[in-house]
């Protein structure tokens, strides 16, 4: 009679059988205090988080043991070479000849597996896009709250910032343009100048970074770029696919001026990582650019 | 080569295109844009349809001037075509049929941004659909999550970013596991293009070679993408995310996101490592578990919800479940039941978080059940909209969700072991409880409510370019073809899927 009183009350929605979802109670730290060890803190919580504790614990430590496992039984390097190494050799033996490129491993990601590496600048893209969206405060926020890391005034990083960052460039920008003839690349050139300009902004406030990087600068650097090699790259598809000859050269291997179109889809990606790098520390920073 | 073969990749580039263009955009121009790109990859999605259906075979279109296995590559046959379709008309009609709340619930400045995610997402859709490279599709899969987050958070109301970090959690974790998994196929067979890694597996299988490398490998790609999904039970961020996202992003993260994953999976188990491996029908017998736990689990929270939204996203993790159900039983009648309720499903749920939304908009911006009711009498196509929606998850006949009932019943039949009273049954106790809380809250809609009814009645928007019919019709046309046409769907399904390995 109970039951069928409840279903009656559940139909007509008097019954709540819904609860909400309550938040665990915040755990009070006291970093004042150094004997409460992280097995006091255990102590004070209730039972289903011990037990979640040793719920992790465990499938952590079952997880590792498996993926040890694992690993002991993959192939050794370098044995079953010729059933496993096609590929590698491959891209060893032609890997210049085809692509042009000292650096194998910019013939790899540019050339042989340029979609894979055409997404991935797009994750690049897609994170400062969550970020600007997450962080960014739009015009009514008050723009006069204090920065959390002011470093401007701290002479040691200034002076230091002034002997390094010319330095950082010039190495930045030749990492850059020289990913296919040595070990760098779009990726770790554009990380070191960004790495750069993070340094300059915050030795220096942003009046200084703000010459190389605006927001507009930022707009327009990041969308050419990664329009010219959404473009470059798919007409590369197109004509590769349809077997059409294409007027871009190889060149010959070494000459700073080779390798196909490696050498502007490197400083196309070299500024996209910069620029995001940069955009997202400064959102981070001060929610703004 | 017919120019059609360039269609896949063309679809992918535009949609990287106009996310890159939309990112500088004014909201109106990228609102346009985006409608545009969406409705041309839709048209070049069945123009590969029926190229493919045509010739009856697919074709391979590599990215570059390499061939296989040295470069990236595309393949196209008529599943990849049917899934690429699917995706990208629930995305155009998502789209449209959320701009009215996009517009209130998202701050001027960051629209564009709104539709630069979106096209990221369509980006990534077609590329899982295309994709014949297993690290192409770890890439978009990345592309993928972080957007669907983007597209979370985006609403700055209540619980959003709560429930988008827990969503990019679970999701991270999935990640990780499956590229986990791509890596040791790499260092099992010294592939990524997945025919190439079939070859391996299909000879390390055989030999028993490398078996514990293998097996756990499997595992950690089939774990990694069904969490990805949300299955049971890591379903838990689904009422939080699908409850406080704009209707826009609930209806294409429940309705085609989750479904990419899902597809991903499917190929991977057709291409890579095939169904019949024995670790695979290990990973599919487990998944068979969950998804069957999940199916009830899934309709006993939706009973219990006491918010319209938080009891369509419990419903999404039974539906989930279903898939999984169908990718268990295996053989060509299980996996058109999964294909199909893929398909199904994409087209039902949005159009319920859509016309949910309306409901709740008539209601004064509630989603208590308690003040829905009498809500189809406040806006009368949104309330036929969700009765639709409501009857194809049901099983009514002639609404998409009865066909697919009816093939997971035969599914299950032809299994022909204790398995399939199981699932029969579990079939039969879900369409039960289906139909308890999905009729109660069509019921309680179309109750009037007592006057005078203290809720603001329901004025047509002063804004009348709200494509929301539109939208609607569009879902319904989808249910419909889907509950009246099955044999089209599942013939398509059928030799898609024998070209599919």
């Amino acid at each position: 009679m109970k039951l069928k009183d409840d279903f009656k009350k559940w139909l007509s929605y008097d019954l709540d059988l819904d609860e909400e979802p309550t938040m665990p109670e915040p755990i009070e730290f006291d970093d004042e205090a150094p004997e409460i060890t992280i097995w006091h803190r255990l102590r004070q919580q209730g039972a289903h988080r011990k037990l979640y504790y040793v719920v992790a614990v465990i499938c952590s430590a079952v997880l590792a043991f498996t993926l040890i496992l694992t690993v002991s039984g993959m192939p050794r390097y370098g044995e079953d070479a010729e059933f496993m190494d096609t590929v590698t050799y491959e891209y060893l033996a032609h890997g210049m000849e085809y692509t042009g490129a000292v650096n194998i491993v910019s013939g790899i990601i540019l050339e042989y597996r340029a979609f894979d590496t055409l997404g991935e600048s797009f994750v690049l893209f897609c994170a400062v896009t969550c970020v600007l969206v997450l962080l960014r405060l739009d015009d009514e926020a008050d723009s006069s709250a204090p920065s959390y890391h002011d470093l401007t005034h701290d002479i040691v990083l200034r002076r230091t910032a002034r002997a390094i960052i010319p330095l950082i460039f010039v190495f930045g920008i030749y990492v850059l343009l020289n990913g296919h003839l040595s070990p760098g690349g779009g990726f770790s050139g554009g990380a070191v100048l960004g790495a750069g300009i993070i340094l300059l902004s915050s030795a220096y406030g942003e009046e200084a970074s703000g010459k190389f990087v605006t927001e507009r600068t930022f707009r327009i650097v990041t969308t050419s770029a990664l329009l010219f090699y959404c473009v470059g790259k798919s007409y590369t598809f197109y004509t590769g696919a349809n077997g059409i000859e294409t007027f871009i050269g190889n060149g010959r291997p070494g000459d700073i001026l080779s390798a196909g179109l490696i050498l502007p889809l490197n400083v196309a990606v070299g500024l996209v990582v910069a620029c995001t790098m940069y955009g997202i520390y400064r959102m981070f920073k001060e929610r703004r650019f | 080569m017919s120019f059609i073969e360039n269609l896949p990749f063309l679809s992918v580039v535009l949609f990287l295109f106009a996310a890159v263009v939309c990112s500088v955009l004014k909201p109106k121009a990228a609102r346009i844009f985006t409608t545009a790109v969406e409705a041309v990859v839709i048209a070049f999605s069945v123009a590969t349809l029926l190229y493919t259906r045509g010739t009856g075979t697919f074709f391979r279109y590599n990215m570059g001037h390499f061939d296989a296995p040295w470069s990236n590559q595309l393949r196209a046959g008529v599943l990849d075509a049917l899934a690429a379709f699917t995706f990208s008309s629930v995305l155009l009609l998502s789209h449209i049929g959320g701009i009215r709340y996009a517009k209130i619930d998202i701050e001027p400045k960051k629209q564009n941004s709104y539709c630069t995610l979106l096209n990221l997402i369509g980006a990534a859709l077609m590329a899982l659909s295309y994709t014949n490279d297993l690290f192409t599709g770890y890439v978009f899969l990345e592309i993928l999550t972080l957007s669907s987050c983007g597209i979370l958070v985006i609403r700055r109301q209540g619980r959003t970013t709560l429930s988008a970090a827990r969503y990019m959690v679970i999701n991270l974790l999935g990640s990780g596991l499956f590229l986990l998994g791509v890596s040791l196929f790499y260092g099992t067979t010294g592939h990524l293009l997945m025919e190439y890694i079939k070859t391996g597996v299909e000879t390390l299988d055989a030999t028993g070679e490398y078996q514990i490398p293998l097996t756990v490998t499997i595992g950690l790609v089939s774990s990694g993408l069904a969490i990805k999904a949300g299955l049971f039970p890591f379903h838990t961020w689904m009422p939080d995310t699908y409850g406080t996202a704009t209707p826009t992003s609930s209806a294409v993260l429940s309705g085609i996101v989750s479904k990419g994953y899902i597809f991903l999976l499917i190929k991977i188990m057709y291409r890579v490592a095939g169904t019949g491996t024995v670790a695979m029908t290990a990973a599919r017998h487990i998944l068979y578990v969950f998804g069957m736990a999940g199916i009830i689990m899934g309709s006993f929270w939706a009973i219990k919800s006491k918010y319209l939204n938080r009891m369509i996203a419990y419903s999404s993790a039974a539906q989930i479940g279903y898939i999984f159900v169908g990718i268990g039983l295996g053989g060509e009648a299980g996996f058109r039941a999964a294909m199909f309720q893929l398909i199904a499903h994409a087209f039902t749920k949005p159009l319920l978080f859509l016309a949910g939304a309306r409901l709740s908009e008539s209601s004064g911006d509630s989603l208590l059940f308690s003040d829905l009711q009498g809500a189809a009498h406040r806006n009368r196509a949104a309330g036929a909209a969700f009765a639709v929606g409501a009857f194809s998850m049901v099983g009514i006949p002639t609404l998409a969700g009865f066909s697919t009932k009816l093939y997971f019943a035969v599914a299950a039949i032809e299994h022909g072991t204790l398995v399939d009273f199981a699932t029969l049954g579990v079939l039969a106790v879900s369409t039960l409880l289906n139909a308890l809380y999905f009729m109660r809250t069509v019921i309680r809609i179309y109750t009037p409510s007592p006057a005078p009814t203290p809720l603001p009645t329901f004025e047509p928007s002063p804004d009348k370019s709200d494509p929301g019919l539109v939208c609607a019709v569009g879902f319904a046309a989808g249910i419909l073809f889907l509950g009246l046409f099955p044999g089209t769907v599942s013939s398509l399904i059928i030799s898609g899927l024998s070209m599919f390995g």
